[in-house]
């Protein structure tokens, strides 16, 4: 974060919101690393913490590195990735629209997603299971052309000599119905295995994790997160309103349009690569930033936060819960209540905007 | 000499309802210019678009000479610092923070925060008389306390010409005529352009070097205080009977408004 | 005012003629005069039933969107927010899953329990808190129980078949197979709704103006509180009970009639009810219409369609603020 806070620092409140924040990331940072390992370690074929160490260092079985290598690994880092991705996006349209219900479904980019995938899965999927065949190379390219189209259409929409927020949400929640009305009528109408393939999908899921999937979400975080960064002094003015950030020289609208498009991309990625685990984004931003006690959620440990959900809900549904619970449900039912004790514990003035 | 602000053959319009017609109107450096006119005459919509809060229909906006539209945010954002009516106050942030972002333009990735910049915010700071303010949060602040926030932001992103949009509004009689004493003082002290908006007609009379009244899409006057606060003109512009007299205590001109007849 | 009265007596009339089973008007105002003379009982057993239920539904959503929306002074605040629709499908689900029931009665119980008891943790979370006074920790308590509950909902569906058939027809939202049987409870809980949304349009105006206004114009604000979210409960509780999850028509009523009758709340909610009535019916008889045999159901159509003509309205105009 430390780009971004190049701010007075002798003050006190100041630095103490600072060390804050980098308190925070910092633990975020742990946690993510953490439930990495741990995710790597557990599953249903054992394997001991020597194991693991051996394996990473070239050291261990074919069986072992296959596990650790192809089936583990994807997953983890997957899982970690993906939350990064909702994380940095819910943190960024929360940030942008001055509500924290602002999430990227709102914008439509997950509904458009889903509506992509279902079509895949009920219509040129007969009767596979999902990750089968066609449909892992077929699925996520649906899904990820379904939320691009989606975003660009709502984008265009909201377009009336510059985009309006309010606007924008606005549009995203109409084109969110309508898609979202599609949806569960092709659900409802399909095949009863579609439709358990589509309703599977639509929770979430690392399940499908490959090498293949990891990629396209690595590559863009890699590409979208500087972007974003960079954008973080805008945002923090954005808070002061579009005319006065105007006024401070802010180009309200190319900061805008760079802003959703980041969102946007993120959630495309990550929403393609594993489903919506849609709670992320929401509730990640929200908990770093009751966390951090600052007036925004900060970017990066936003992204942490996200990570550690994901990768530690999905190893916790491996180690600790019986088979076939998809992560997509850990992390609302662990997410949710951690939010709600917060909001119950927490009572001060600033606690929500 | 180049003026600071000109707006040349300017049509303004909200949602295609024309505010302003074919507008013609410099403002020259270095003094206070205050945008008078009644409720909806536009006075307001005028000051955005030299702000570059509003996209003008047709004709051009000049910055020291040179078209708005064709300069970036930022370098305008040098030249020229406006402070909305309605700014959002940002939640768990102190006075400071909130001063500071007004560097903003001055910053970028290349150009981060220096110790001249925060004794810049010190200065803003000292200067609308807040530094005790300076570690509370914006959001504690009383109304008058808050209205010298935004200034000090204003004062910190160090433009030569400032546009205030109804500075005073919400405060009391001391605290108005505190602010506009600021104002007058960054005026004088700094050498800076001032444009405002104002409601009160004395009050405007008593700190502006010149006065434009603005109504029915055009300007209906404009020059020195005295000029413009006509019975004649307030009758036109403002539909308002009144004498004016000198004002006692500062000798400009001070609108008296006529008593109820009873019948 | 009197044109929406008139257009839901249009939708009505609509409603009872149209349909999948092709019957001339004359036999249909014939069954109606006299329920002997229905051609296979068409008109009264299904014709009346979902004509009936589609207006007291559209009715309830569409004034509990207005009070929903006046109580947040949040335009994007839906009745959904509050739990009510994932606390129903819960129950629905627990009903198929558990006792294995599915039938229409079973499911109105279900899912109005539910919708009450999840509305209700909703409150007791945000009242924990800070209270009930700002809206926000309302929302968010809301948007967290229901993600919850939705996560639950899915494990079960997703780890049973039976479960999933039962439940992905039902979230979509019907009229379709509907009787009058049995919703007597529902139909009770909703005109106790719209009797508290009545009594909560005054508070609703001064609330408009801020909760300090509010207070200062004498206004209890916990009082206006309490009796305005019994309301939004009690009406999309019965709502979802009688028909299954239909969203849209909360949010976007609202918006419609905010346009018609301006921001007076004692215009606004009744407005925003008939409204809703109308929609929820043009939307049923669309979806009987193009469907054919195999109709769509409403909760379809009207996801489809309202998404369409909100996007629509939000582009000619500025929507209203609040």
């Amino acid at each position: 974060m430390s780009i971004l806070t190049r701010t007075p620092a002798h003050t006190p409140a100041r630095s103490r919101r600072r060390t804050r924040v980098a308190l925070v990331t910092t633990g975020c940072l742990v946690a993510a690393v953490l439930a990495g390992l741990i995710g790597i370690l557990v599953g249903s074929s054992s394997l001991t913490a020597p194991d693991l160490v051996r394996t990473l260092l070239g050291g261990g079985t074919p069986g072992q590195e296959l596990v650790v290598f192809e089936l583990r690994m994807p997953r983890v880092l997957g899982g970690l990735l993906v939350g990064a991705a909702l994380g940095l996006a819910g943190a960024l349209t929360q940030t942008f629209a001055r509500n924290p219900l602002a999430t990227p479904d709102i914008l439509g980019v997950t509904s458009g997603a889903a509506l992509g995938a279902v079509l895949a899965i009920v219509v040129g999927g007969g009767s596979y299971a999902v990750g089968a065949g066609l449909l892992s190379l077929g699925l996520p390219a649906m899904a990820a052309l379904g939320a691009l189209a989606t975003a660009a259409v709502v984008y265009g929409l909201s377009w009336r000599g510059g985009v309006d927020s309010y606007r924008l949400i606005l549009i995203g929640i109409g084109a969110t119905a309508t898609l979202t009305g599609i949806t569960s009528y092709l659900i409802a109408r399909a095949q009863i295995t579609d439709a358990q393939a589509a309703s599977q999908w639509l929770v979430g899921s690392l399940s499908g994790m490959s090498w293949a999937s990891v990629w396209p979400v690595l590559l863009t975080l890699a590409v979208v997160l500087p972007i974003a960064l960079l954008q973080s002094s805008a945002l923090a003015i954005g808070q002061l309103g579009d005319d006065l950030s105007t006024g401070l020289g802010v180009a309200v609208q190319r900061h805008k349009v760079i802003v959703i498009a980041c969102a946007v991309l993120l959630t495309a990625a990550a929403v393609s690569a594993s489903g919506p685990i849609e709670f992320v984004a929401f509730v990640a931003p929200q908990i770093v930033r009751r966390l951090a006690r600052t007036g925004r959620p900060p970017l990066v440990a936003s992204a942490l936060m996200g990570a550690v959900i994901v990768a530690g809900g999905d190893a916790f549904a491996r180690g600790v819960l019986p088979p076939g619970v998809p992560v997509g449900i850990v992390t609302a039912v662990i997410g949710a209540p951690y939010l709600i004790w917060l909001l119950t514990r927490r009572t001060e003035r600033d606690t929500v905007s | 000499m180049t003026p600071a602000l000109e707006v040349r053959d300017l049509t303004l319009a909200y949602d295609r309802t024309p505010i302003f017609d074919k507008l013609d109107l410099r403002i020259d450096e270095g003094g206070i210019t205050t945008l008078i006119g009644a409720n909806g005459s536009g006075k307001s919509t005028l000051l955005k678009a030299f702000g570059r809060l509003l996209v003008p229909t047709s004709g051009t906006v000049l910055l020291e000479g040179s078209p708005l539209r064709g300069l970036s945010a930022r370098s305008v954002a040098k030249r020229l610092a406006i402070l909305p009516q309605k700014p959002i106050t940002p939640s768990a942030t102190t006075v400071r923070e909130l001063v500071s972002r007004g560097r903003h333009p001055h910053q970028s990735l290349f150009r981060p925060w220096t110790p001249g910049d925060s004794a810049i915010v010190d200065a803003a700071l000292a200067a609308t008389g807040i530094t005790d303010l300076a570690e509370r949060d914006a959001g504690a602040l009383s109304g008058g306390q808050l209205q010298r926030a935004w200034i000090a932001l204003v004062l910190a992103q160090e433009a030569p010409i400032i546009l205030l949009d109804e500075p005073t509004t919400f405060l009391d009689l001391s605290h108005q005529l505190d602010v506009l004493r600021l104002v007058r003082s960054i005026n004088r002290e700094r050498g800076a352009t001032v444009v405002m908006v104002l409601h009160d007609l004395s009050l405007a009379g008593r700190y502006s070097d010149r006065l434009v009244v603005v109504g029915g899409g055009r300007v209906i006057a404009d020059g020195t205080p005295w000029e413009v606060l006509t019975p004649e003109i307030l009758r036109d512009a403002f539909d308002l009977e009144a004498t004016v007299i000198p004002d006692p205590a500062s000798g400009t001109p001070l609108i008296v408004p006529a008593v109820d007849i009873v019948l | 005012m009197i044109a929406l009265v008139g257009l839901v007596a249009v939708m009505t009339a609509l409603s009872l003629l149209l349909g999948s089973n092709l019957i001339s008007p004359y036999a249909v105002v014939g069954a109606l005069v006299d329920p002997a003379n229905d051609p296979g009982a068409v008109v009264w057993g299904s014709r009346v039933p979902r004509t009936v239920l589609g207006l007291l539904v559209g009715l309830c959503l569409g004034v509990a969107g207005a009070v929903m929306q006046g109580q947040t002074r949040n335009p994007l605040a839906d009745p959904g927010i509050f739990g009510v629709s994932a606390g129903a499908s819960l129950a629905v689900v627990i009903g198929v899953y558990v006792v294995g029931t599915s039938s229409v009665l079973a499911t109105l119980w279900l899912a109005l329990a539910g919708a009450i008891v999840a509305s209700i943790v909703v409150f007791g979370v945000a009242a924990l808190g800070r209270g009930l006074s700002s809206p926000v920790p309302l929302a968010i308590a809301g948007t967290a129980v229901s993600a919850l509950l939705v996560a639950l909902t899915s494990y079960l569906v997703l780890s049973d078949e039976t479960t999933l058939a039962a439940y992905r027809i039902w979230v979509v939202g019907s009229l379709s197979g509907r009787t009058l049987d049995g919703v007597g409870i529902a139909a009770l809980f909703a005109l106790a709704g719209l009797v508290f949304a009545v009594a909560n349009v005054r508070s609703l105006n001064s609330l408009a103006l801020g909760t300090e206004l509010a207070r200062g114009l004498g206004e209890n604000l916990l009082r206006a509180r309490i009796l305005g979210l019994a309301a939004i409960t009690l009406l999309t509780a019965s709502a979802v009970a009688i028909t299954g999850p239909i969203g849209f028509i909360g949010l976007t009523a609202p918006h419609i009639a905010r346009r018609l009758v301006r921001g007076d709340h004692s215009w606004l909610v009744p407005a925003s009810g008939l409204i809703g009535a109308c929609v929820l019916l043009a939307c049923d008889v669309i979806g009987r219409v193009i469907g054919g045999t195999a109709e769509v159901p409403v909760g379809v159509v009207l996801t489809v369609l309202g998404g369409v003509v909100f996007i629509g309205i939000v582009r000619r105009g500025r929507i209203a603020a609040l």
